[in-house]
């Protein structure tokens, strides 16, 4: 069992997981941010619909979310078609495992982000208005910086959920050693064979470790942040 | 030089004003609630009025006529509220200087030395008492040399002492900076030791022009019924 630790196979597995989470979290952030700053807006036209839209992944079989991405960006796929003529394959790719895993934590991304916009308090970008601050100025300067907490909050509890990403990305983008076989997908994969138990073992440990250090710090800064800005 | 004419709605106040004035400062008193302070938003831009014209000096900042309506960040207006609304994630200095454009770096330690805010500068808002605050607001609206400075219940906030130990700087602004103030306040006492004249709001009207000795006197609810 010790040396399975460091045997090369094991942290192959390790390491494309933390590469697959990190690249969902790189693509995501950003439009959580986006998709947050607007949620946290009174009502405008269509917000219901954005707000299901992207609590969709939380509730959708994450079976038929991945088969939607397979429809969607599948080599034969509406957008997938168009990106093949570009030598961009997305389907059985690590890159397509990241996009899976991003798109199935989106929901938890955006909701501590969307929370941070909305404790703020309007009259403090309205001061930044008054003292000659443009629009972007306001945001990048006033705005932003009062969210922080709630963006990392957001990408650590969004990282920890694409690293146990499993669903939508064996669909997606199957369950290939060393290309898209993530922490979960080995997991599964050993505890199929008579001989995988103490190996998935080690695994299993990792996965919990990474998600309840993730959760853990997710809720404090989550805590911070609301005694934070209520004054 | 200003002249404010709007009318509009805000909640189920029905806001329907005009005013004019030339002095240094100029006061709106009335209840909380009457639409001082909407008058103010008006002036600062952060409330869009159905129709009217506002002026300061030379320079229409509304006019739905022929459709002028400059966004609150191009008009210029130095505003301090109720609370001092300082950014919580930068320092006191930084919250000086957000507004501070010019070249003249001796206005930012001008108004440092006035306002007695040199020990302040380094420390987060969050550990700042009421009064310095507000003093730090100020000083902040100052900086970002407006052409009129807009004062909406600054000290409402703070008690008596507080409030006796802030009132002498604004006294220094309205000398020494010549800015025009104008001054919304439910106070009389306040009104009477800065103004020059006094308008009455009342349920979203100027229903009285009166100089600062006149309000002394002044009754509130007799004026309308």
């Amino acid at each position: 069992m010790g040396a399975f630790l460091s045997d090369p196979a094991t942290l192959a597995i390790v390491t494309l997981s933390l590469q697959v989470s990190a690249l969902a979290m790189a693509i995501v952030v950003p439009i959580a941010i986006l998709l947050g700053a607007a949620l946290a807006k009174p009502d405008w036209p269509g917000k219901a619909l954005v707000s299901a839209l992207v609590h969709l992944p939380l509730v959708t079989p994450p079976v038929v979310t991945g088969y939607a991405l397979l429809v969607l960006l599948g080599r034969r796929g509406w957008v997938g078609q168009w990106l093949d003529g570009f030598g961009i394959q997305l389907a059985f790719s690590w890159v397509g495992a990241a996009i899976a895993a991003g798109l199935m934590a989106l929901p938890l991304v955006v909701r501590p982000i969307r929370l941070a916009f909305e404790t703020q308090d309007p009259r403090l970008v309205e001061m930044a208005a008054t003292l000659g601050a443009s629009r972007l100025r306001r945001f990048r300067t006033v705005v932003l910086p009062m969210a922080w907490p709630g963006i990392v909050a957001g990408l650590v509890l969004g990282f920890a959920k694409a690293l146990g990403e499993f669903g939508a990305t064996i669909t997606f983008v199957g369950n290939i050693p060393e290309e898209t076989q993530t922490l979960s997908l080995a997991i599964y994969t050993l505890l199929q064979s008579p001989s995988g138990d103490s190996r998935a073992l080690i695994l299993i440990g990792f996965a919990v470790f990474i998600s309840f250090a993730a959760i853990l710090g997710s809720e404090l800064l989550t805590s911070w942040i609301a005694r934070r800005n209520a004054r | 030089m200003l002249e404010v004419t709007v009318k509009g709605q805000v909640g189920r106040l029905e806001i329907n004003a005009h005013l004019w004035s030339d002095q240094p400062v100029t006061a709106f008193y009335g209840r909380s609630g009457a639409g001082k302070s909407t008058l103010l938003r008006a002036i600062s831009g952060l409330w869009r009025p159905d129709e009217g014209r506002i002026k300061v000096d030379d320079r229409v900042l509304f006019d739905n006529v022929i459709g002028i309506d400059v966004p609150v960040h191009k008009r210029n207006m130095g505003a301090v509220f109720q609370a001092a609304l300082l950014f919580p994630t930068m320092s006191v200095e930084r919250n000086l200087r957000y507004g501070f454009s010019s070249k003249d770096t001796g206005l930012f330690f001008d108004v440092v030395e006035m306002l007695d805010l040199g020990p302040l500068l380094n420390r987060s808002p969050r550990h700042l008492s009421g009064g310095e605050g507000q003093r730090v607001a100020l000083g902040r609206a100052l900086l970002a040399e407006p052409e009129i400075l807009l004062l909406d219940e600054p000290l409402t906030g703070l008690d008596d002492h507080r409030r006796r130990q802030v009132i002498p700087y604004f006294a220094a602004i309205r000398d020494a900076m010549r800015v025009p103030i104008i001054y919304v306040s439910h106070d009389k006492s306040e009104i009477a030791a800065l103004a020059d004249v006094v308008f009455v709001v009342e349920r979203g009207q100027v229903v009285q022009e009166l100089s600062a000795e006149e309000l002394t006197d002044f009754e509130m609810g007799l004026s309308t019924s």
